[in-house]
């Protein structure tokens, strides 16, 4: 073609491309991104609620580090803190040393939505990156299509995102990444929107480039609420507490790649993780003495309610109820193949309802568990209504509701007591998780159009 | 599949991929270049009449001839177009200050609710008087009033669209750019031009439409009582109204279904279908927008070829739109600095707000003094009353109508291109078949002026509730025959709550035009015979003739005040009530 023609007489084309001069390859070890005591906090009512407090964490050349943690830990916002998407509220991030002022220029994203421009064919989404750096259009032609063999795409450089599959879109993501040779690349849950198969395909074939030496970048960061994923990619994983975020425990995975999910080592690191998620935070705790936080002392600001429906919880129970009142937690999330993002919200509500609790790596449930789980509707609802009361916020509305004269209140009331501890979004959450459990107990109603609490007297007494 | 473990050395150059399919010529590039080739002609020739010099001293005087059509409705048709693009500029640069300022945000965006209200017609004068001066001696300056008037009821809407899809870009799209530090100028043509570009396209679609109304109302136009007239389809079929000449007016009436019809299909259409790959949805869709014209114009090699000839300019575009700088937020930002420039932003543009306002007053006392105001805000109330009963009948007539083709595949297919080219036809076209409707009946005006208002507005209603019918699941309306649900009952567990958000935006649209609409419908002339009703509309237009500025100033802002209070007291509180609650 006349390119190629033009090419071949003009060799000396692409080193006047302007190109910013690359940094001397980073040698296994030196500090690539380096967090110093990151807090970040959001706006609250009357205060700053924190999200992350407290973060200490040193992304090394050579190495693969995983951010796990349930959901609404902190852990995304961490990455995009790291990436310099977003700034810290204090403490500093740097990049090789030299404090971030905006965007990372040693990071790339991948997205766990993907993030493809749907109107750029394939080739062109990978030449994004390039494209923005000013590299000319046949150098970076050139690059795009060595990053696309590279990851398994080729025969697909001019289709359009929405004529691929899912694994075939975050294999575009993951070339239009690696394409710009970042120092590390940052994926944010890159295989939580693929199903099982897939997820399991595109990080067996990753992890294989990473281990043959021909990776363009110097160090992963995957965060992932997946604990198997944690454990079969990285080097090390750090785990996050919730409320705020912070770094609770870090394990250093020293098995080698690839790595056998049967073995003993791979199995026991999995259970101390999961020991480690499902757990309350460790605190000093001094041995005899009482937990410091027990039924008696949860109030609504230090006890949210979990992210769970009625009959999630319930058919947790059930599960477990059929398996003889107790379970391995991991073993029975993998039989459902739900995800501990998933499972964990249900756990907790079983354990503030009494109806469970957590030992070691098992799940067991308590007398009234067991009963709840065997009840037949309304026998269940009456068990729900007794316990439910136990769960903070559900009783702060039904007392609240019983001392004022008129028997109702306004969500808002509720919001704003809320809004001193919890962001908005959170604090939605928090009622809508009270709503669907105080009208399943039948404890009170709740009237959308004028949102509005109130007693649900009727139903207790004679049905309409 | 596994990732390749060797380096590919041995594949083909990377730009061949580029190539596609080899250039052959097919009859289909012949046709495309003679279209195109005919378009510049046509474009210059008919651009040369708008240089003509004319004297203000001069009357207007139209020919009749019908041979004289076809140039008219280029002349129409070239400013259209030529509003359209400046709509599509002005929208680019409008909402992209307001999106990406947070201080011009404050002002741009409520100055543009405002301007939305304001009645277009209601300037044109204005606008008439002070282009003329600009351009003395020349068509130039009628031409240029006559573009304003069409560009102005165009740009609010598409501008106001593509604002709200700047601001809620995807975050991933948002991070997406910043992460890989997207220069500015590629942010805005990558990013965020693209994931606007359906919501602008059909926006200006609209606007398009409505814009026909403008341009007959602003091509023969009297300004203190001098009539000024542009060639036109417009001016033609206004010099043969006064003439009283039926014959030709049907002419005109044709020509103007011909032009809508044309620009649909050879415009709008190809532009709707190629805007589909811009949708943001990563699967495949089932309905798409197809298009005749633009499977015609892939076919040719000319895209292609277009693409491969501006490739070297648009390379070095963006080049040069380096010097943009690259799109990237400061982590850090001096609170105390940003205070101080809020502090003085709003210092600067409060005071030149209130000297505007100082001024105005000064000017409105000095003429008349503020009881100016009194008359139009009684009047208004008539021209109210027509807008409320307008809406009430339309919405009786049409939502059963609307409902029933929504329901029906078949009638929607048949229906909805119809009622679209309804909607775009200028209703003041027909306006003197009305009056002479009216002579005959002994209608009065002042119930005649809602039927007139009517034609234009009423379509919104139809065309958003045949859209809100479809868009009721096929689900839905099986579980109501399962259940035997039939008859009222159906109408209000279903069929209403359903076509209530459609209706809504249908709504707010029918009652904007109806304002604008009483401009023209409230005096309307035919032949010798002028009915004037009463109502702000005949007083804006009264004052207009006459060149009464104080008076057209009080009328054009009564009208608007009307207008938003309309929407903000009843439409937007039911926009609200079909968000929360009737949303499919």
């Amino acid at each position: 073609m006349i390119f190629d023609a033009l090419r071949k007489l003009r060799p000396a084309r692409s080193p006047r491309d302007r190109r910013p001069p690359a940094p001397p390859r980073a040698a296994d070890g030196d500090v690539l991104l380096d967090a110093g005591n990151v807090t970040k906090s959001y706006a609250g009512a009357d205060r700053e609620l924190p999200v992350l407090e407290g973060i200490d964490l040193q992304v090394r050349a050579g190495e693969v580090v995983a951010l796990l943690g349930r959901s609404g830990s902190g852990k995304s916002t961490l990455l995009r803190c790291l990436a310099g998407l977003i700034p810290v509220s204090s403490g500093t991030v740097s990049y090789r040393g030299t404090p971030l002022t905006g965007a990372n220029p040693g990071t790339a994203m991948v997205f766990q939505t993907f993030a493809l421009l749907p109107w750029l064919t394939v080739q062109q989404n990978v030449e994004l990156g390039l494209e923005a750096r000013g590299v000319g259009a046949l150098e970076r032609a050139e690059a795009a299509v060595g990053a696309i063999d590279l990851i398994g795409l080729d025969g697909f450089e001019s289709a359009y995102p929405k004529e691929l599959s899912g694994g075939m879109r975050q294999r575009v993501g993951f070339a239009r990444a690696l394409v710009v040779e970042p120092d590390v690349l940052m994926m944010d849950e890159p295989f939580s929107a693929l199903d099982v198969l897939t997820a399991e395909n595109l990080r067996g074939e990753l992890m294989e480039l990473w281990e043959s030496g021909r990776f363009p970048t110097r160090a992963i960061m995957l965060v992932t609420h997946n604990i198997e994923e944690a454990v079969l990619m990285a080097d090390r994983i750090v785990v996050l507490g919730s409320r705020p975020g912070t770094i609770r425990e870090t394990f250093e995975v020293g098995l080698e790649r690839p790595r056998q999910r049967n073995s003993a080592a791979f199995e026991e690191l999995i259970d101390r993780v999961y020991r480690t998620m499902t757990g309350r935070p460790k605190e000093p705790r001094v041995p005899g003495r009482p937990e410091p936080a027990g039924p008696e002392r949860r109030t609504y600001t230090n006890t949210p309610l979990p992210t769970a429906s009625v009959d999630g919880l319930s058919g947790l129970a059930e599960m477990v109820a059929h398996r003889g009142d107790r379970c391995d937690l991991a073993d029975l999330a993998d039989d459902l193949v739900l995800e501990i993002d998933d499972v964990l919200p249900l756990v907790d509500a079983l354990d503030l309802l009494g109806f469970g609790e957590v030992r070691g790596d098992d799940l067991l449930l308590t007398r009234v568990g067991a009963a709840f789980a065997g009840a037949d509707v309304q026998e269940s609802k009456t068990l729900f209504a007794e316990a439910a009361m136990g769960a903070p916020l559900v009783r702060l509305i039904t007392t609240s509701l019983r001392q004022n004269p008129s028997g109702a209140l306004r969500a808002g009331f509720f919001r704003d007591l809320l809004a001193h501890h919890y962001t908005s979004e959170q604090v939605d959450q928090q009622l809508e998780t009270a709503t669907d459990w105080g009208r399943y107990a039948e404890l009170y109603a709740y009237d959308a159009d004028p949102e509005e609490y109130r007693l649900d007297e009727g139903a207790a007494s004679t049905p309409r | 599949m596994s990732f390749r473990t060797r380096t590919t050395t041995s594949r083909a150059s990377p730009t061949s991929r580029f190539a596609g399919r080899p250039a052959r010529m097919s009859w289909a590039d012949a046709v495309v270049a003679a279209a195109v080739l005919v378009l510049i002609y046509l474009t210059l020739r008919v651009g040369q009449g708008t240089t003509v010099s004319f004297s203000t001293s001069e009357s207007a005087r139209v020919d009749t001839d019908p041979a004289r059509l076809p140039y008219d409705a280029a002349r129409s048709l070239l400013r259209m177009f030529v509003a359209l693009a400046l709509s599509t500029v002005f929208t680019f640069v409008y909402a992209y200050a307001a999106a990406k300022s947070r201080r011009l945000e404050r002002i741009l965006i409520p100055a543009l609710d405002i301007l939305q209200s304001v009645p277009v017609l209601g300037f044109l004068t204005v606008a008439v008087t002070g282009f003329i001066a600009l351009f003395p001696g020349s068509m130039l300056g009628l031409e240029c009033a006559s573009i304003f008037a069409i560009f102005t009821s165009q740009a609010w809407n598409m501008t106001f669209g593509f604002y709200s899809s700047l601001t809620s870009l995807p975050r991933e799209l948002d991070e997406l750019s910043r992460s890989f530090r997207f220069t500015r100028w590629m942010r805005f043509w990558r990013v965020e031009v693209p994931s606007g570009a359906i919501g602008l396209v059909w926006n200006g679609m609209m606007s398009f439409g409505g814009g026909w109304f403008f341009l007959v109302a602003s091509e023969a136009i009297s300004v203190n009582h001098r009539d000024y007239a542009l060639p036109g389809v417009g001016s033609y079929a206004g010099a043969a109204i006064a003439d009283g000449d039926l014959a030709r007016v049907g002419w005109a009436v044709l020509t103007m279904a011909v032009m809508v019809i044309g620009v649909n299909f050879l415009f709008w259409r190809p532009l709707t279908a190629w805007a589909e790959k811009f949708k943001n949805e990563q699967a495949e869709a089932t309905e798409v927008q197809r298009s005749l014209v633009l499977n015609f114009l892939r076919r040719s090699n000319w895209p292609r070829l277009l693409g491969r000839l501006t490739r070297p300019a648009r390379h070095g575009l963006a080049r040069a739109a380096r010097v943009l700088g690259v799109d990237d937020r400061p982590l850090r930002i001096d609170p105390g600095r940003r205070r101080t420039g809020d502090v003085a932003f709003a210092a600067v543009a409060g005071a030149l707000i209130l000297w505007g306002l100082v001024d105005l007053g000064g000017y409105l006392h000095a003429r008349t003094g503020l009881g100016v105001f009194a008359e139009p805000l009684v009047v208004g109330l008539v021209t109210l009353g027509r807008v409320v009963v307008l809406v009430a009948v339309a919405t009786v007539v049409w939502v059963p109508i609307g409902v029933r083709i929504g329901f029906s595949p078949r009638l929607t297919r048949v229906a909805q291109p119809v009622v679209q080219v309804l909607a775009s036809f200028p209703a003041n076209f027909l306006f003197p078949l009305a009056v002479w409707f009216f002579l005959r009946t002994g209608l009065p005006i002042d119930v005649g002026g809602i039927l007139l208002m009517a034609l234009g507005a009423q379509w919104y209603i139809l065309f958003n509730t045949i859209a809100g019918a479809m868009s009721i699941p096929t689900d839905l309306r099986e579980v109501m025959d399962d259940l035997g649900v039939r008859g009222a009952q159906r109408w209000r567990r279903l069929v209403l709550p359903g076509v209530f958000p459609s209706y809504v935006t249908g709504g707010i649209t029918a009652s904007g035009g109806a304002w604008n609409a009483s401009i023209v419908a409230e005096v309307v002339t035919f032949g010798g015979t002028t009915l004037t009703a009463t109502g702000l509309g005949a007083y804006i237009s009264g004052a207009t003739q006459s060149g009464n500025f104080p008076r057209l100033i009080a009328g054009v802002a009564v009208m608007s005040l009307y207008v938003v209070g309309l929407n903000r007291l009843v439409w937007r509180r039911l926009y609200r009530l079909a968000d929360a609650r009737y949303a499919l």
